[in-house]
């Protein structure tokens, strides 16, 4: 009785687990069909294995080397980000003084313009201080568009984690950097995975910023490439090679995650929480 | 062609470098919209560059025009020379014309062998600030095999258009083809929509939303009218979805052989006489129904060349509009991409109709366009626009009924005009 | 964690060694231990990077927009703008009312905004939890199906909101095709046109969208949770349900409740998908979208900027009263 009971159970999680998957991944196996077929055909199945969409994402632009200026505009970012919000996060977090409530609502307010709004004065900044048309005039904005989230979730997962720990090392005589560094940063794995993870998707998604601040096609990243894909004319939608581009650039993304997946694990393992 | 590009690159930063040392050459940023046109652009570009002895730097530009809209404003308004030459729509010189340079002291005269509406339309504040490159004018297409299979004839008016649509529906429908189409034109709430508008109610004699004068002419019976029949249409022969088609939306049901008639641009030309295409060498174009007067009328479309007021090398920048607007260049262009040139005296060139034969037609239909309102309404165009597709789109849905819906645009109109455009 | 790795031969000593519960104790009495003076010195150290960040690179946009929604400046009078007070809000002028609150538009699009950031931040953060709660649990190949889940938030909106046009178009779309063949339908709908399903579609999307968000915030919450709570209650023969509400949902519930913080900040400026996936039409305008519109469709740099920070007013409010709502704790010790 109890195993049958189990094994309904384990029959329910499965096809929980099912749906899920065909929720998230319905849509992309639409557009890996679509890249995959020559011309507009159905979409169930591919009718053919046509890899011309792939090729031709690489033969008309530089992509390879627009997805090398993604992935050092998001790394850059989210190194950078993540390290300025762990310190910050370390004050906002375990620290008492005067004005941290009121700190933490102002640096929320910077996620509170619409985007387009900041663009006009982004581009005065990125001018003055020379950055035009450099990849540094996006990693200094995407850091500092997401520094807000960052700083606010780790504060959060921060404040989580029990007083005793820090309080011994204190007592051990370490200092506020080996705090964080020795005694936060395994706990919080999890946390930081996750905050860079999405950080980094951020910036490799990232459109306006980098259409507005790159003009040159071998400085240009991802997301702009992909918009710069045309068809045989004007109006033409070139379904196949956008579909194309994006598995591409999809594929280092879920890499990515299959990579810290283990992390995470392993974070969590090797500094699990007693609470 | 990366490689090239690459090439190329250096090449006019070594070109750039050199010239610099004898002070006298310039080197131009220009832009190339990416797509079919890019080599062509790109060839241009570097002709022009070894013929003047200057260099250039070629700037690759999306070719969604909302993006490249956003992209030229933020460019225009931090004043930089970042760009020394702009491409502009149709209906841009209006809304970006203070920051151009007046290219009359460049052209000679060569503006008088245009289209006279593109150059009017071309005028900000009487300087003339940017040189046609290609036009477009929509047509309407139609299918040649069902139109001989039912008896019916070739239409001349909307109304005439609407009512074989409707029997030519209902028969295939009954015979099976239950996906089939009378019409599907461009209903989105975008400026397509606003082209679409204008053509009915200007061949209804309703005038042409803001006269040149200023007047906001819009609120009379006849574009009411014209609005009630295209309304009439939704839902009978043509989908509901069509509020959301732009020009592939509308392509791709026509295309897929379930539409008897489509509003598009001739880019469809090619496309739909495609070797993969269901309908090949079954389609047929004529020019755009009358209204029930007999008046004719399509909107103008294409692009033009500008220079950007804050180049360094204004001069420079004008002569190569010159040079890529020029009858030469824009023959190419009409050889090998089909583009309509701007030139009147190209529609008689023997070369350019034996590569294009529905070119001999186009003319007749340029001659008769109407340009959108985009002149006299300056920077508010793309308010006045707006409007103008918002109000369409409602009467469209069934909301609101074409009398009510271009009294309350009269209105609206008024507001952003303010006291004066 | 083992606390001997800390005090290793770096560990140096404090310069005032003093009981650390001294810099909880600090705030309360009237003198600060020098303890606590120190640890607050280094704690606005670690804070200058973040604030001389966001003040030089987000400070001077954000001031500007504020700035300029007092002028009338325009793309073609950059130079010659001139200051007009609150014009751009709100003005009465030879019998009617002009600026943006006189606007019928903006209101509409604030209800739009406000119809999907509820529905939309409520229906992702319940689903967010459930999958959540099925990536943490230990299956085979579970690292696959998180990095799977991962997908929806990975492809760039631009791309995304142009897939799913394509499947949810009236003539050719999956969607109308699936739901036929079920009989679900009759005949096709055309979902981002039709005023009654417009707004449900977009929710839907953004829920698509923005569910992984949800959930691997959830997840990594429920990853840092201390494992004992969990062995008491099963031992104790609790019902899992009732541990979920009981135990856990208490434990994630400030990382839950920035999550939403942050996604509500996302939907209330909610702009590209909307723009790509419909029609554009007012039935669907947002206040991001109006504001965009006015900025650069329209070029009314004034109004645009000063539309903008009604919206950052807006957001503001909404996000404040949220916080508020669900008292989360800013100054949380870290207890449990």
């Amino acid at each position: 009785m109890k195993a049958l009971k189990r094994r309904t159970g384990q029959v329910l999680f499965a096809l929980a687990v099912l749906a899920l998957l065909i929720y998230t991944i319905f849509p992309f196996y639409i557009a890996i069909v679509t890249s995959l077929q020559g011309g507009e055909g159905s979409f169930y199945l591919p009718q053919d294995f046509d890899f011309g969409n792939y090729v031709s994402v690489f033969r008309e632009q530089p992509f390879f080397l627009n997805i090398l200026n993604s992935a050092l505009v998001s790394f850059g970012t989210v190194a950078i980000s993540l390290l300025i919000a762990v310190t910050a996060s370390y004050a906002l977090a375990r620290v008492h003084f005067r004005g941290r409530t009121t700190l933490l609502l102002t640096v929320l307010g910077v996620s509170m313009f619409p985007q387009v709004a900041v663009l006009s004065g982004m581009f005065e900044l990125v001018r003055l201080l020379g950055l035009y048309n450099n990849l540094g005039s996006l990693v200094l904005s995407y850091t500092v568009f997401s520094l807000p989230f960052s700083v606010w979730i780790l504060t959060t997962f921060m404040r989580g984690i029990p007083k005793d720990l820090e309080e011994a090392a204190i007592v051990d005589g370490a200092t506020p950097w080996q705090i964080i560094t020795r005694i936060f940063m395994p706990v919080l794995w999890p946390a930081l995975v996750t905050t860079g993870l999405l950080a980094f998707i951020g910036a490799w998604n990232e459109f306006m910023f980098a259409i507005t601040f790159i003009l040159s096609n071998e400085q240009r990243t991802v997301p702009v490439a992909i918009s710069m894909i045309s068809g045989g004319s004007q109006y033409e939608m070139p379904w196949g090679p956008i579909m194309a581009a994006s598995v591409i650039v999809t594929v280092p993304l879920i890499l990515l995650v299959l990579v810290f997946q283990r992390k995470i694990v392993e974070g969590l393992t090797a500094g699990a929480v007693k609470g | 062609m990366t490689k090239t590009l690459q090439a190329f690159l250096t090449a006019s930063l070594l070109g750039a470098g050199l010239t610099s040392m004898a002070g006298q050459a310039a080197t131009l940023n220009v832009p190339c919209t990416t797509g079919t046109g890019f080599k062509q652009c790109e060839a241009l570009a570097q002709a022009w560059a070894e013929s003047s002895g200057n260099s250039i730097n070629i700037v690759t530009v999306p070719f969604s025009s909302t993006d490249k809209l956003a992209l030229y404003q933020q460019i225009l308004s931090s004043k930089s020379a970042d760009l020394d030459v702009f491409d502009v729509d149709v209906v841009w010189p209006g809304i970006l014309g203070a920051h151009f340079a007046d290219l009359s002291p460049y052209t000679q005269g060569v503006e008088k062998e245009h289209f006279q509406a593109i150059i009017a339309n071309n005028r900000y504040k009487g300087k003339l600030v940017a040189m046609p490159a290609y036009t477009d004018a929509p047509v309407l297409y139609y299918r040649k095999d069902l139109l001989e299979k039912y008896g019916e004839p070739v239409p001349t008016t909307w109304q005439g258009m609407s009512d074989s649509a409707k029997r030519i529906q209902e028969q295939e429908r009954a015979a099976g083809n239950d996906k089939m189409w009378g019409y599907v034109f461009q209903g989105k709430a975008y400026e397509g929509l606003t082209c679409n508008v204008l053509e009915w109610i200007d061949s209804f004699g309703g005038g042409t939303l803001v006269e040149f004068d200023g007047e906001i002419s819009v609120n009379n019976p006849k574009s009411a009218a014209a609005l009630d029949l295209a309304a009439s249409w939704v839902g009978s022969i043509t989908p509901q979805g069509v509020l959301n088609y732009d020009e592939e939306g509308a392509r791709r049901v026509f295309q897929s052989g379930n539409a008897v008639f489509m509003r598009n641009w001739p880019y469809a030309w090619a496309l739909a006489n495609g070797d993969e295409s269901v309908i090949k060498s079954k389609v047929g174009i004529v020019p755009l129904p009358m209204g029930p007067n007999g008046q004719h009328s399509a909107t103008l479309g294409g692009w033009q060349y500008a220079v950007s007021k804050y180049s360094e090398n204004v001069e420079a920048a004008a002569d190569y509009v010159m040079y890529v607007t020029s009858a030469k260049a824009q023959k190419q262009n009409a050889l090998l991409n089909g583009y309509l040139p701007t030139i009147v005296s190209l529609y008689e060139d023997e070369e350019v109709l034996a590569a294009n034969p529905f070119f001999a037609y186009m003319r007749a239909t340029l001659e008769e366009s109407v340009a959108r309102p985009s002149t006299v309404t300056g920077e508010k165009y793309n308010q006045v626009s707006n409007e103008f597709w918002n109000a369409a789109h409602r009467v469209l849905s069934g909301k609101s009924s074409g009398a009510e819906s271009v009294a309350e645009l009269e209105h609206k109109l008024k507001r952003i005009r303010g006291r004066r455009w | 964690m083992d606390i001997s790795t800390v005090s290793g031969p770096q560990a140096r000593t404090l310069p005032v060694s003093r009981s650390p519960r001294g810099a909880q104790q600090g705030k309360k009495t009237t003198g600060l231990s020098g303890f606590s003076r120190q640890r607050i010195r280094t704690a606005w150290l670690f804070l200058l990077p973040m604030i001389l960040g966001l003040a030089c690179v987000a400070g001077w946009p954000l001031l500007r927009t504020f700035y300029l929604g007092f002028t009338d400046s325009s793309l073609s009078n950059l130079d010659g703008a001139n200051f007009i007070g609150f014009e751009n809000y709100l003005v009465y002028d030879q019998g009617e009312w002009y600026g943006i609150l006189a606007d019928s538009l903006w209101w509409r699009a604030v209800g739009n905004t406000v119809y999907i950031t509820l529905l939309s931040v409520s229906l992702e953060t319940v689903l967010g939890v459930l999958v959540a709660l099925i990536l943490h649990a230990k299956f085979p190949g579970r690292g696959l199906v998180r990095a799977a889940i991962l997908i929806p938030w990975a492809i760039p909106t631009v791309v995304s909101a142009k897939m799913w046009g394509w499947m949810l178009h009236d003539q050719y779309g999956v969607i109308n095709d699936l739901l036929m063949s079920l009989h679900l339908i009759s005949s096709p709908v055309a979902w981002t046109v039709n005023p009654d399903t417009v707004l449900g579609t977009i929710v839907a999307v953004d829920v698509w969208k923005t569910t992984p968000f949800m959930a691997l915030l959830t997840l990594a919450a429920l990853q840092m949770l201390p494992k004992d709570c969990y062995e008491a209650a099963r031992v104790d023969g609790i019902h899992p349900i009732k541990v979920f509400f009981k135990v856990t949902l208490p434990l994630i519930k400030p990382a839950l409740v920035v999550a939403v913080v942050f996604r509500m900040l996302d939907a209330l400026r909610i702009f590209d998908l909307i723009y790509i996936l419909t029609s554009n039409s007012e039935d669907t305008m947002s206040i991001s979208i109006y504001a965009r519109q006015q900025l650069i469709d329209f070029q009314q740099v004034g109004y645009g900027s000063a539309a903008s920070t009604l919206v950052f007013l807006l957001v503001f409010g909404l996000t404040l009263g949220y916080i508020f709502a669900t008292r989360l704790k800013f100054d949380g010790s870290g207890d449990h």
